[in-house]
Parts: C-alpha cells; structure tokens; sequence
C-alpha cells in the first residue's frame, strides 16, 4: 500500500499541475519544510546581521583610527583606513595636558555627577520601590501613580525649570545644580518594586516578623541583599542617563572646571568650527574616544545586568 | 491586632519613602510650578524713560505668544517627520533583526548581540558628534565614498538635516530594542511554535503571525518611550546646527525653548514653552498607551 503510494505521487504532479485551489497549501508545506528563499538560509540570515552590524561598528571604527592619526592625516586621508602615521600618544598628551589639563577634571566631574549621583540615586530608588511592594500604608497606589507621572514627565522638558528654580536659590553654575537633579530616578523605583516582588519572597519577611526584626533592619539586612542584582541594574541605567545628560549642564554650567565631559566636547567641537581652533578637532574626536571606552568596557562586563533591567519593563 | 507591627510598617515606609520624595519634590514638582508662576510673567522695559525692567502680570500671555509662534509650531512639525521617519526605521529594524536572530539560522549569535548593541553604550552627544564628522565635507569617508559613486548629497542641509538626526537615532537605539524585542521572542512557548510548526506554518509565517502578536506588549512599551524620547530631541540637532547654522537655532521645540531663555532671555517664554512640550508628552503618551491598550485587547 505505502509502496504505491510513494510511487504514484510524484508521476501526475509534472505532467498535470494539480487543480489551482490546492497548490498554495501544497507549497505552504513544503515551505516549513525547507527555507523558502535564499533569504532564509543559514548564510543568508548571518548575512543580514552582518550587514546592520557593518552599520553600527563603522562609525567606531573611524572614532578609533582618526584618534591614532595627525591633524593632516584626519583630513587628508580616508576615514577608514589608517594614516601615515601613527600619532595616538601624541594625541593622548595633547588631549590630557590641553587647557591646563582640563579634560582629567571632566571626567573626574563625570564620576563624580553620574557615579555619586546615581549610586544614591538607586539607594533611593531601592528604598521606596521595596515600600510600595512590601510594605502595608494608607494612599499607596496614589503615591505610586505620582511616581509612574515622574517618569511620564520628559527629562529635558525639566531642564529650564530646574534652572529657573536654581536661578532663584542660587545653585545656578554650582556643582549641585547638576548633581542634586540625578539624584531622583523614578523609573528605578519602578524597577526596584518589581525586582523586590520578584527577588524577596514574602515568607522571608514574615519568618523576619516572627523573629521579631524591626521592619527597617529587616529591609537593611535581609531585602537589600536579596535585591542587590537590581540594585546594580538601576544603578547602570541611572549612569548612563546621567553620563549622557546633556541639555541640563549645558544651561546650569557656566565654569568650564565644572563641566561634565559631554559638555567640554561639545565646547571645544564648537571652537574648532566657529573660532577657527582647527586643533580642537583632533581634541574632540580623542576626548570622545578617551570617554567612550571604559563605557563600553563597563558594559562589557555587566551585560547580564543591563538585559534584566531593560526587560524587566518590558516582558511582565 | 496586627496593630503594632502595622504602625511599624506604616513608619518604616515613612523613612523608606522619605528621600526619594523629598528630592522628588525638589528637583520635579518644585520646578514644575515655579515655572508656571513664571510663565504668568513678562519683563517689560517700564514707559517712565528711565530704562529700567519690570515684570508684568500677563496670564496667559506667554502661552499664546509660544502657541502663535510659527517657529515654536514648526518646531512639532519637525518633531512630525522626524517621528514618522525614526520610529517604522529604528522600531521595525529591531523586530526584523530579533526576529533573524531567533530564527535559529542565525550563527553567532552572541556576537552579534554585542555588536548591534554597542552604540548604545555611547553617550548621545559623543553619537552625534562621530555622526557629525561622517555628515562634513572634506573630514567624511562616507561622502567621499558617495562622491565616488556619483551621490553629491549634503546631509547637514535643512531639508536633510531631520533624516540625518534620524538616522543617529536610529544608530544609537536599534540594537537597544531588538536586544528587548529577542527577550520577549525567547519568552515566546515553544509549544507555540511547534505547533504552528506542525500545522505547517513557514517561518516567515511563524514570525509574523504568531511571534509579533506575542511580543506585541513589548513593542508598544518601547514605542511609547521612543515618542516620549523624540519630543525632547536636542542634543543631535543641536549638534548638527553647530556644523551648519542652517537649520535654524529654533529647529526643535527644545532648541526653541534654549534659545527663547539664554539669546533672548524671555524667560517667562522659556518657561511657557517648556511646560507646553511637558504636556504635550504626556497628552501623547497618554494617548499612545491607551491606543497599544486597545490594540493588545483586540
């Protein structure tokens, strides 16, 4: 029975096509069967990714080897490729020792604004979200909706307001008309009350409770531990928005010595183009890189924490 | 009777909450309303003749001077196309290039992951600057390569200048939600697929009829963010504006609002202005999330 079968099929499909309503069913088929382009197979796919990959290593690519060239190699010759010569500790020199020195004290400021800044900030951020989830108080939900509006409210819409009030107190080009507005990150309370449902089982605390532990030491000895994983993924993510903040320095600072590295780059691209500091081109592109690189390395090695966090809003 | 360790939770959650909504108070809701009151002001040089300044009452004034200021409006058109190009780019990108990554015909996959990803890890600024050099001439590779293949385009002119903002967006952003999208691909059951499998569904099939409508919460979450996130677009145009004036110091609402407060110093304009682009934020988001709301019941 099966013999024929098999040895009937194939002889009427070449010679007569079989009637038009079945033949999309039949080439559905075969398709889960097999790719049904060259698309889709192996090579093709890899291909693929390799292309966008191509997109978003080139531009890094240039960053690097622009640091490694002269002032005449950066415009005389191709962006990628290297140029006749290799100039990187020449640049490294100019880049540190520029402005009297400058740029260490950006990026001392940079540690200290997004560091500091938003290893308090997740403390905070830790405290209140392990509350909303654990602990039992009048008007809750309403406190909390306060906090999902504070993430509603867009970041750089804040900047003037925060400048104005700061204008009015007198922070206006201090260290803490910067520092103090990282402080607060409601998104990470957001994150640290669903991380606390997830990480702290509720039998832990009651085992606590019974044993008679205050609520604040059971938070500090026992919770806080247990969300300490996404402690460091808040602590990245409030980071990195601080490290990127760019509209906020801008209109607080006007001390160079107080700036943040985004903006001193920023002030000395805009030199190089409009007071005719062509050597402040090269700076640019070897301050970028100079910053850029313990970021990527940071991300680098605490990637697992990064993808909890950036998932954690999105896959509930 | 569970009175006193309630009482005790009650004060724990006090002091738990207390720092966060001290500064939150501080540094959001304070300056929210101090701007409203400032907005409700306007400095007028006094009519005596001596010169001087002084601040008038105006109401609303400052609103309807925002509102029916062409600059300030186009400054949302801007913001219009923008959006209509970034989002279908960076948002359908980042599907397709999770949707290949989880095909199970991908080879290395980690690599991949990490490399998409990468840009991400660079600040916003340092991102528009790299993209700003590839955008001169005489500094570009990219040009020259254009060039070469008879392309003459000027990215840093005002009719391109929106699609070159984009497309660092898009660089900076991609990998960011196709790392998020291929999260929520690999929550997807695998009985799921097999039994589309099974019921003789292609891959493609697969990917667009059962995988997108699973991760569908997903996508809309980041949708969301991304609108909230091109409202405030800054730092790329401004960039942009300073290898070429030719877009205009007002070119986005937030560069209107910089340039109302520190070349015009109309900072009850600034204020007025900065509190309409705040509520336009949330009025869409609002909007964009009751939307994804209906489209997820459906």
């Amino acid at each position: 029975m099966t013999e024929t079968s098999t040895l009937d099929a194939p002889a009427p499909a070449p010679v007569t096509p079989p009637p038009p309503g079945r033949r999309p069913a039949a080439r559905r088929r075969k398709g889960a069967m097999k790719s049904p382009s060259v698309l889709l197979s192996k090579a093709g796919v890899t291909a693929m990714l390799g292309l966008a990959t191509l997109y978003t290593l080139l531009p890094l690519t240039w960053l690097l080897l622009s640091s490694t060239k002269s002032r005449e190699d950066l415009f005389g010759t191709n962006g990628f490729a290297l140029g006749d010569e290799i100039h990187l500790t020449e640049n490294l020199g100019h880049l540190f020792t520029a402005d009297d020195g400058v740029y260490l004290r950006w990026l001392l400021n940079t540690v200290l604004y997004a560091g500091v800044g938003a290893l308090l900030a997740s403390v905070f951020g830790v405290a209140a979200g392990y509350a909303f989830d654990k602990l039992a108080f009048p008007g809750k939900e309403r406190l909390f909706s306060l906090v999902l509006l504070g993430v509603m409210v867009p970041g750089t819409a804040m900047a003037i307001p925060l400048y104005l009030l700061a204008a009015k107190v007198g922070l206006v080009n201090t260290f803490w008309g910067v520092f103090i507005p990282g402080l607060v990150f409601p998104f990470g309370v957001y994150l640290a009350r669903v991380f606390s449902a997830s990480y702290v089982p509720d039998e832990v605390l009651e085992a606590a409770r019974m044993d008679g532990a205050g609520e604040f030491r059971t938070f500090c000895r026992i919770a806080f531990p247990m969300i300490a994983p996404g402690f460091v993924t808040i602590f990245l993510f409030q980071f990195t928005q601080i490290w990127n903040s760019f509209f906020l320095p801008l209109v607080m600072l006007s001390d160079q010595d107080l700036y943040p590295v985004n903006l001193g780059l920023y002030v000395w691209y805009s030199s190089a183009l409009t007071q005719g500091h062509p050597e402040d081109y090269l700076l640019a592109v070897v301050g970028s890189l100079v910053a850029v690189a313990p970021l990527i390395a940071i991300f680098l090695m605490l990637q697992r924490f990064w993808k909890s966090g950036m998932t954690a809003g999105a896959v509930k | 009777m569970a009175s006193p360790s309630a009482r005790g939770q009650r004060r724990t959650a006090v002091l738990l909450l207390t720092p966060f909504f001290g500064l939150f108070a501080a540094v959001t809701l304070a300056p929210l309303l101090y701007a409203a009151w400032l907005s409700l002001f306007t400095t007028r040089t006094s009519g005596l003749g001596f010169g001087g300044t002084e601040n008038v009452f105006t109401g609303l004034g400052n609103y309807v001077r925002a509102l029916s200021d062409e600059a300030f409006r186009d400054g949302f058109l801007v913001i219009a196309v923008y959006c209509a190009v970034y989002i279908p780019l960076m948002i359908g990108g980042a599907l397709v290039l999770a949707l290949l990554l989880d095909s199970g015909l991908a080879k290395a996959r980690n690599f991949f992951q990490l490399a998409l990803f990468l840009p991400h890890a660079v600040p916003g600024l340092i991102a528009a600057l790299i993209w700003v050099y590839l955008y001169t001439p005489g500094l570009s590779p990219v040009i020259d390569l254009l060039a070469s293949g008879g392309l003459d385009i000027n990215f840093l002119s005002v009719d391109n200048a929106v699609f070159s903002a984009a497309n660092i967006a898009v660089w900076e952003w991609t990998g960011y939600n196709m790392v998020i999208f291929y999260a929520a691909l690999q929550a997807v059951p695998r009985e799921t697929l097999d039994a589309a499998k099974v019921d003789g569904a292609g891959a493609v099939r697969t990917a667009l009829s059962i995988k997108v409508p699973m991760i569908y919460p997903a996508v809309a979450l980041a949708v969301l963010f991304t609108v909230i996130g091109s409202i405030q677009l800054f730092t790329e145009p401004k960039v942009i504006y300073n290898a070429s004036s030719a877009i205009g110091s007002s070119f986005t609402p937030n560069m209107y609002v910089q340039t109302a407060a520190f070349q015009n110093n109309d900072f009850g304009l600034a204020a007025a202005a900065s509190l309409l682009i705040a509520l336009f934020a949330a009025v869409l988001s609002f909007v964009v999330t009751r939307i994804s709301r209906r489209g997820s019941q459906s």
